[in-house]
């Protein structure tokens, strides 16, 4: 029937698109115990790689310098980003509007080439007058990630109040909040799951940014992508893979662990409604 | 002498009673849209009042401007003698319960009928005690400690009431209180709320669109529509006495025969009419000038249909033949057609027991409808 | 009016207290404006603000000098201010056929790439959107799990499947086959940008497909709408806010893609995100990198506008 070569079209094409997204990324896991130096050529199963990247003192600088900066930014960007969502959505119209909405968007589709390049000009300028930022690095990077996580955690805070309905908000107020009590006994503790999001987010972005990072950055503040990037530009080295097959470890181990905490949440939840049956 | 009237069940029959609530030329405007027209409300202290209208007709909007979330465009709000221009919803002596319930999600049941008195800096153990009545008054002690998402429809609804109740406001507002319940649900929660209302001495101020529940629950009702009020009153006064066609459609059914009025005396008045081809004796006077074209409501349960000829042949009696019956087992419903092809409807109640499973009137067959001369009701619009 | 927190406070209370409440009751009645001024400040600041630099930058001239362009305005002698403004660097961009071709080339990549995503995406996004509850959020999951791994990383995966003695060559000579250019080539950029931007294209696709009422679907067909016509007059449309959003999510920035062209195009796919970062870091020419940037700036200043006014639709339509 109709409906069958449908599901095998749709099929296919979810598993091929899968496959496609995960092929390189198994590869790179694959090829991070080759034995060999030179990468597609596979020359026996070895760990010897992890321990080069264990014992090299550049990557644990600048995997801790990204940290630094991702956690930073993630907190500030958070708060950043929460105020213009709800500026944006519960504050109606005002003056600058436009301006304000088109500058929160803008940073979501901006080539980083742009931001990285406009920005930097800034801090020379700023130096040039007022003497500050002097040295470029870890405040600069983590300003410049700011500016663009705050309009990801914007985006996610103005869907989830979206869909808040605002009947909570004004029952709060009918019953004796003023609008302050409103913002902190109900919408920011209704929007905690979606400033998580953000937060998580704005990590990631943060730690995984090389162009503004590279344009920003000062010498001697090496972070970990513009350090992989170097090394790349050198040439296919499987420590790199060690590296990535790392990375790809930390994160499904966190998607993993967010998936089985976002089951337990749902089979609580059922077990919820099944309590509501009178 | 006589005796002084006893208004204390009809407050608003008392001229010197001052209402509790006065809204005095209150309009609201959204862009060019008029949502409430210049509209006038008196309610008094405990009644339970019902705006009632179909969707849009401007209820929900002047409900709001009770509560304070929608400020008028022009005209005041007066609650207990304190003009209510300029004061926000969390300053006023108003409560509401909401057409979603709106119960906080991250707080558990007690949490949340407590929000309010913990807003007004009541005493912890004040508070304590007072949920803990408000609970059991609602019936609901046992689930204090559940979040919303882990009570049913009925159960939350319940503990939106009791959170708007316990600050023992003078006001409440209800949205749609019913809606949301089944039929069951419904009929049972009609009564529990007349009940706490009458215990509590509040005041009730109701939004509904469905008919039964506004007969059923209010003091008075008034209908609305597009802005304006057509008609308050009592629930008698509204369904017997209704002032224009769109009340007398608008509650019940009513059968509308168009006319003129050919004899307008102190105690009668006849109206005659071509469609159905008979005449209306109504038995009181009324003060509209002979020839004026007229209409008549009759209500279905005031006709008579029998198989006999009623009366004189020509006043307050029609001739004609069954169409469709709809049999609700209590009662049934005739639409009869006549003379000039239009059905009339009568519902009338099976008080006898027929001797075989067979309808007393069946299809197609002869009948004859008659009603008392102070069946009709004229209406001028 | 007083306020209650000053009504509460003796004259004599100590300054740091006064300052407590004077800050707290500040926090109370100007909080509105706090919640959009300091998001609005930094924005101004730190993103609309710099755009005006490079702007300033791309009507100078390069000089030998730290930084390495001539300043705006020059104070000469008894306080006469001179103002120095070329247009050089836009000319030069326009004569130069390099720049010229580099922006259609990477206007004509991005296209193709943006194409290629949705023919991908939307399937995709289409079955997850069909699939059951549980199933949906694990395929999400499963989507959205590689955009957390280091995008350097997996591009940089690519250069070892599409090299000379990649794996894919390698499966090529085992099948007997001479090695073909894989590395280095457009296909090589084509790939790593639908590769990469492929969730930018699902994910907007599936947030539109979710809202969507499917009984139309259904409707259609009940109607006599054969599968495919059902597709063309119903789906489609329906979806189209969904495909103008994914889009624009993936044409914008892969236009001034810098990363992906320099590791998987080598030297011989040029587009204007590495003419950008070259005539900046390699040429030390800031004025010119400024006026390739206010250039695409100005390329892009349509799309970027459509895509606001479609997130816009999405926000304050409530």
């Amino acid at each position: 029937m109709n409906n069958g070569k449908r599901s095998i079209f749709l099929l296919s094409t979810l598993a091929f698109g899968i496959a496609f997204l995960y092929v390189p990324m198994v590869l790179l896991v694959i090829y991070s115990f080759n034995k060999s130096r030179i990468v597609p050529i596979w020359g026996g199963f070895s760990t010897k790689w992890y321990g080069e990247l264990f014992r090299s003192p550049e990557v644990w600088d600048a995997l801790s310098l990204s940290l630094k900066i991702a956690a930073v930014n993630a907190c500030f960007a958070t708060i950043l980003g929460t105020l213009a969502g709800l500026a944006l959505v519960r504050f109606g119209r005002f003056r600058g509007r436009t301006l304000f909405s088109g500058m929160i968007s803008a940073p979501l589709v901006m080539p980083e080439v742009i931001t990285g390049l406009s920005l930097l000009l800034l801090f020379i300028w700023l130096q040039d007058v007022i003497g500050w930022p002097s040295e470029r690095g870890f405040t600069t990077i983590t300003i410049a990630h700011i500016t663009f996580s705050m309009a990801y955690v914007a985006v996610i805070i103005q869907s989830r109040l979206a869909g808040m309905a605002q009947d909570l908000e004004e029952a709060a107020q009918d019953l004796g909040a003023k609008p302050l009590r409103v913002l902190t006994d109900i919408t920011l503790p209704l929007l905690a799951p979606g400033m998580l999001a953000g937060w998580l987010l704005s990590f990631t972005l943060s730690l995984d940014d090389l162009i503004i990072a590279s344009f920003v950055t000062g010498p001697g503040s090496t972070t970990l992508p513009i350090l992989i990037y170097s090394r790349i530009r050198l040439g296919l080295r499987p420590d790199i893979n060690a590296l990535a097959t790392m990375i790809i470890l930390v994160v499904a181990i966190g998607v993993i662990l967010a998936g089985y905490i976002m089951l337990r949440q749902q089979k609580q939840r059922e077990l919820d409604q099944r309590m509501t049956a009178e | 002498m006589a005796a002084a009237p006893d208004y204390t069940d009809r407050p608003w029959m008392d001229p010197d009673a001052e209402p509790f609530i006065k809204v005095q030329s209150v309009s609201k405007h959204f862009g060019d849209f008029t949502a409430v027209d210049s509209v006038d409300l008196e309610i008094f202290k405990g009644e339970l009042f019902c705006l009632l209208g179909a969707s849009g007709c401007g209820k929900s909007t002047l409900l709001r401007m009770l509560a304070g979330f929608e400020t008028p465009s022009s005209g005041s709000i007066v609650i207990d003698g304190q003009n209510m221009n300029d004061v926000p919803p969390y300053e006023r002596p108003v409560n509401m319960m909401f057409q979603s319930y709106a119960l906080f999600p991250h707080m558990t049941v007690e949490k949340n009928v407590a929000y309010g008195l913990r807003r007004d800096g009541v005493a912890g153990d004040e508070i304590r005690q007072r949920v803990e009545d408000m609970l059991s008054m609602v019936e609901l002690s046992q689930f204090a400690r559940r979040k919303p998402h882990q009570l049913s429809g009925g159960q939350k609804q319940r503990v939106a009431l009791a959170r708007s109740l316990i600050k023992q406001p003078k006001v409440l507002l209800l949205d749609e209180p019913l809606g949301a319940l089944d039929k069951r649900l419904r009929d049972q929660t009609q009564y529990e709320l007349m009940n706490i209302q009458e215990r509590l001495g509040v005041t009730f101020v109701v939004v509904t669109h469905d008919q039964e529940e506004a007969m059923t629950l209010s003091t008075r009702i008034a209908i609305m529509d597009a802005g304006r009020f057509m008609q308050i009153g009592t629930p008698t006064e509204i369904y017997e006495f209704p002032n224009s066609r769109v009340v007398a459609n608008f509650i019940g059914n009513a059968n509308m025969f168009a006319g003129r009025i050919i004899e307008n005396g102190p105690d009668h008045v006849i109206v005659e009419s071509k469609q159905p081809d008979c005449e209306f004796y109504i038995d009181h006077g009324m003060s509209i000038p002979e020839g004026t074209k007229v209409w008549v409501a009759l209500r279905p349960e005031k006709v008579h249909i029998s198989k006999e000829p009623a009366g004189d042949g020509k006043t307050n009696t029609i001739k004609g033949m069954v169409h469709d019956i709809g049999y609700l087992g209590g009662s049934s419903t005739y639409r009869v057609q006549i003379g000039g092809g239009e059905l009339v409807e009568i519902t009338s109640p099976n008080q006898q027991r027929p001797k075989e499973a067979k309808p007393p009137i069946d299809w197609d067959e002869e009948v004859y409808l008659s009603w008392e001369p102070s069946s009709s009701v004229v209406l001028t619009k | 009016m007083s306020t209650p927190a000053e009504a509460l406070l003796p004259s004599e209370a100590p300054f740091w207290k006064r300052a407590l409440y004077w800050i707290t009751h500040l926090l109370q009645t100007q909080w509105r404006r706090l919640v959009l001024y300091v998001p609005f400040a930094w924005l101004l600041f730190f993103f609309l603000a710099p755009f005006f630099f490079v702007l300033k930058i791309s009507l100078a001239e390069t000089t030998i000098a730290s930084p390495p362009y001539t300043p705006m305005i020059e104070w000469i002698d008894e306080g006469v201010m001179h103002v120095r403004l070329v247009i050089d660097n836009f000319a030069y961009l326009w004569e130069d056929d390099l720049y010229v071709n580099t922006y259609l080339n990477s206007i004509k990549i991005s296209s193709i790439s943006t194409i290629l995503c949705l023919l991908i995406g939307y399937p995709i996004a289409y079955a997850i959107v069909r699939s059951n509850h549980t199933t949906k959020h694990i395929l999400l999951m499963l989507i959205i799990l590689p955009f957390w791994t280091s995008f350097l990383l997996r591009v940089y995966a690519w250069m070892g499947i599409l090299a000379d003695q990649g794996l894919i060559n390698d499966f090529i000579k085992w099948l007997g086959f001479e090695p073909i250019r894989l590395l280095y080539t457009h296909t090589a950029v084509y790939i790593g940008i639908v590769y990469t931007y492929v969730p930018f294209m699902i994910l907007p696709l599936y947030a539109n497909m979710e809202k969507l009422d499917w009984e139309l679907l259904e409707a259609a067909a009940d109607l006599g709408a054969k599968p495919m016509t059902t597709f063309l007059t119903v789906t489609l449309p329906m979806t189209a806010p969904g495909i103008l959003a994914g889009s624009l999510l993936v044409f914008i920035p892969a236009t001034g893609e810098y990363v992906i062209p320099d590791l998987l195009g080598g030297g011989n796919v040029l587009m204007i995100g590495r003419v950008l970062y070259n005539e900046f870091n390699a040429n030390i020419d800031w004025p010119v990198a400024s006026a390739v940037a206010i250039a695409l700036l100005l390329v892009l200043v349509l799309p970027m506008m459509l895509y606001q006014h479609v997130q816009g639709k999405e926000t304050e339509g409530k």
